[in-house]
């Protein structure tokens, strides 16, 4: 057995995180890969589509019933869905009260103690949108996910976000040898959106992993709960995911430590593209009514 | 050989030098600041306080939670004291600071009980809400003559954002109007215990003196009505102090918070005057009651006979003749008492040179009661004073005395090493280290486990007790003969 491989997906919310790395992996597990999803977002929605269910039963949800995650055992908290990939889902609090992110850290450690990793090739992390506190990082810490793909499109706050999020890697590549390993591009039908996902990805020192087309084969699959793969191999879409995970599964060890940009210079690429137009310094903070006093 | 205050003065700007040259350049710059010497006529003591400790150094200062549950909260000893939160905080605070009380404890007083909510994984993760009502109810069923509830907040509770208001308040509301009371306390907040006391004065205000039960208390006046605020009856210092006010013929309603009670916090408004000993922890409440309700405070100082007949006259000055007879009386009738101490110890202790390091009040507070046993205090500084207390002690200190805010366990070590005093006096942590450098010691929060130290009672125990420690024979013995 080759080398354990630990992905994870980051990307801004409401990009098709959870839907793009579902499909990736089915089709990796396709590819005979025994793989393992960590779900690591409160909504516990990063395993549905493998599993068919609306959503499992979370580590911490069991832990809170059991009294404490010591009393819980590695079967309690895993399933397994389409081919046979493992899947436990972190879970946390309602929102409002408690702490998710130290929710995230006590799951990623109570999966290593109870040896979740052993015998699989792939643990894929599937994080929440925004890393908003030390818990969400603790995937790119130190021994966990070598390479991270981040999900994007050709909007830009996602484009944001998917800077950020490097920011998050260069902060921990130096400690810990986490890696960039690319960018997905989940197609939004922007324009010129290929050719801005290029562009960053060269501004980030990497590659545009792949660029999946959007087709509603993908919503009639989550209709049923099912990835593309399960629900209709034969579509073009799955062939899409499969390149993806063929790209992906051949990336080993490709990753880079990011090169993220500032503001200004994010801003000056969409300009470049045509996207933002030059912002006109005299008027910004002004009121219409102000300006209609200014022409006046 | 004697030296001039110009030669002390010197002196000390030298040995500041050559103390903070050992550290980098940027904390030497931000250490000297807290430095100095007093010198004559100025209006504060040249220092700068109440700023964040340097990462690296050993402070001796606490934090928020120790202010609030450790200081002002705690010893209010008819309610129960949650500490919310992972238990260590709650076990190293346990049994309080020797705040003595009357009561049978578990029964109707709580002081030296820990209760704790014991935060595990899940109550961070899921938080600790529902966790806090339950030991509420816990509470009313095993301790029912309770008056009352704080909440004391550890670190996560603010970091997570557990609503304890909210808990409070619907527990409150179950519970027939019963006190409970929220208290934000973050040991994160603010740069010492000092923030604590703030914080806790507040939750007075808003929690008890707020509430529409409190007001509607009924409660017969007398004219000579005052509060005693500020004194936290270490090994049993307000009872000292308590009966020079009642032989005067004051009454005394509330003692704040040392052998308090909740009934006495939520009188005190009646008060005619407030009389504040620790004007670090509770000027706030004390500033509060006087806008609010228009009364009045003094500060006053119950160490050593010059200090409490001064003292006691301030007092008497905010009332009619009877009391200001009263005053001078108490005087009289304690001055031969006080002749015979100092008769006693000061042929012992005259001349000897004192360093202290204490918390918000003593470091200024106590020096009157060295002065009266003819000794010196050469040195002093606050853990957790602000500016004005270095103001209210330019009336204490003489020209030429070192002084040292939130001094770190190496300068302080360092200090006392060149200036040789024959007594420190400052806390537990210091006490081991300066008694292996063969120097006398006394701790001057808990009183050594002696006290009181207030009053004239007190002052007969304080100078027996700087006598023993100064005077003991072990320290003849701590040099090599053949040396």
């Amino acid at each position: 057995m080759s080398a354990l491989r630990q992905i994870a997906f980051y990307g801004k919310g409401g990009i098709g995180k959870s839907t793009t790395s579902q499909n990736t992996l089915a089709a990796l597990a396709d590819l005979g890969q025994k793989i393992l999803i960590v779900g690591c977002d409160p909504k516990a929605d990063s395993t549905r589509l493998i599993l068919h269910a609306k959503a499992q039963d979370t580590i911490l949800s069991l832990a809170a019933e059991a009294g404490s995650v010591e009393d819980l055992e590695l079967e309690d908290v895993m399933k397994i869905g389409y081919k046979d990939i493992r899947c436990v889902e972190s879970g946390g609090p309602e929102p409002g009260v408690g702490c998710a992110g130290r929710g995230v850290i006590t799951s990623i450690n109570f999966l290593e103690e109870e040896g979740a990793y052993e015998g699989i090739d792939y643990v894929s992390y599937d994080v929440l949108g925004d890393v908003v506190c030390g818990g969400f990082a603790m995937p790119i810490r130190e021994n966990k996910a070598q390479e991270i793909y981040i999900v994007m499109s050709g909007e830009m706050m996602a484009m944001y976000a998917a800077n950020n999020i490097s920011k998050g890697i260069l902060k921990y590549a130096n400690s810990g040898g986490v890696r960039l390993g690319g960018l997905v591009c989940n197609e939004r039908q922007t324009d010129k959106e290929l050719e801005l996902a290029e562009a960053l990805a060269g501004k980030l020192g990497t590659k545009l992993i792949h660029f999946v087309p959007r087709d509603n084969v993908v919503q009639h699959a989550e209709l049923r709960r099912m990835t593309v793969m399960e629900y209709a191999p034969d579509s073009k879409q799955a062939d899409e995911y499969r390149q993806l995970a063929t790209k992906i599964h051949a990336n080993a060890g490709q990753g880079i430590i990011p090169t993220p940009i500032t503001m200004d210079e994010l801003e000056d690429m969409l300009m470049e593209h045509g996207i933002m137009k030059q912002v006109d310094e005299s008027i910004v903070g002004k009121t219409a009514a102000e300006l209609a006093a200014a022409a006046a | 050989m004697s030296l001039t205050a110009e030669d002390i003065k010197a002196r000390n700007k030298e040995m500041i030098q050559e103390v903070l040259s050992v550290y980098p350049e940027k904390t030497a710059k931000r250490r000297a600041k807290h430095l100095g010497t007093f010198e004559e006529g100025k209006p504060d003591c040249g220092v700068k306080s109440n700023i964040k400790s340097i990462p690296g150094v050993m402070t001796i200062r606490g934090c928020a939670y120790a202010g609030s549950k450790g200081v002002v909260w705690g010893p209010i000893k008819d309610m129960i004291h949650i500490s919310h939160g992972p238990v260590g905080c709650g076990q190293y605070s346990w049994a309080a600071r020797r705040n003595y009380y009357i009561g049978t404890t578990g029964v109707d007083t709580f002081v030296t009980m820990q209760f704790t909510s014991d935060f595990q994984e899940k109550d961070i993760v899921f938080g600790g809400d529902k966790k806090l009502e339950k030991i509420i109810d816990e509470i009313q069923d095993l301790f029912p003559l309770n008056k009352g509830i704080s909440v004391q907040s550890e670190c996560p509770i603010g970091l997570i954002g557990d609503d304890i208001e909210a808990v409070s308040k619907k527990k409150s509301k179950e519970y027939g109007g019963k006190t409970i009371v929220p208290v934000r306390c973050e040991g994160f907040r603010g740069v010492s215990q000092s923030l604590g006391h703030h914080i806790a004065n507040d939750s007075i205000r808003d929690w008890v003196f707020d509430k529409e039960a409190t007001q509607k208390t009924e409660f017969q006046s007398t004219p000579y009505d005052v509060a005693i605020i500020g004194d936290y009856n270490i090994g049993g210092d307000a009872w000292a102090s308590r009966i020079l006010l009642e032989e005067m013929g004051l009454r005394v309603i509330a003692q704040w918070s040392g052998d308090g009670s909740l009934a006495e916090l939520e009188n005190t408004p009646k008060a005619k005057l407030n009389v504040l000993h620790c004007y670090r922890s509770m000027n706030y409440i004390s500033r509060h009651m006087e806008e609010k309700y228009g009364i009045p405070w003094v500060e006053y100082n119950f160490f050593g006979p010059s200090k409490i007949a001064a003292s006691l006259r301030e007092i008497a000055s905010h009332f009619d003749d009877k009391i200001k007879e009263g005053a001078e009386k108490v005087i009289a009738k304690y001055n031969a008492m006080m002749q015979a101490v100092v008769d006693k110890y000061r042929p012992r202790l005259e001349g000897k040179k004192v360093m202290l390091f204490v918390g918000g009040l003593r470091p200024r507070h106590v020096i009157g009661a060295y002065e009266d046993l003819g000794m010196e205090v050469i040195g002093t500084g606050y853990e957790f004073g602000h500016n004005d207390d270095y103001q209210r002690t330019t009336h204490y200190v003489k020209d030429g005395t070192l002084i040292y805010d939130d001094v770190t366990g190496y300068e302080f070590e360092q200090f006392v090493e060149k200036l040789q005093p024959d007594l420190v006096a400052s806390g537990i942590k210091e006490k081991y280290v300066f008694q292996k450098m063969g120097f006398p010691f006394r701790q001057m929060h808990s009183w050594d486990y002696s006290g009181p130290y207030h009053g004239y009672d007190g002052f007969a125990i304080f100078a027996r007790d700087m006598d023993m420690a100064i005077n003991n024979p072990i320290w003849s013995k701590t040099k090599a003969p053949w040396k």
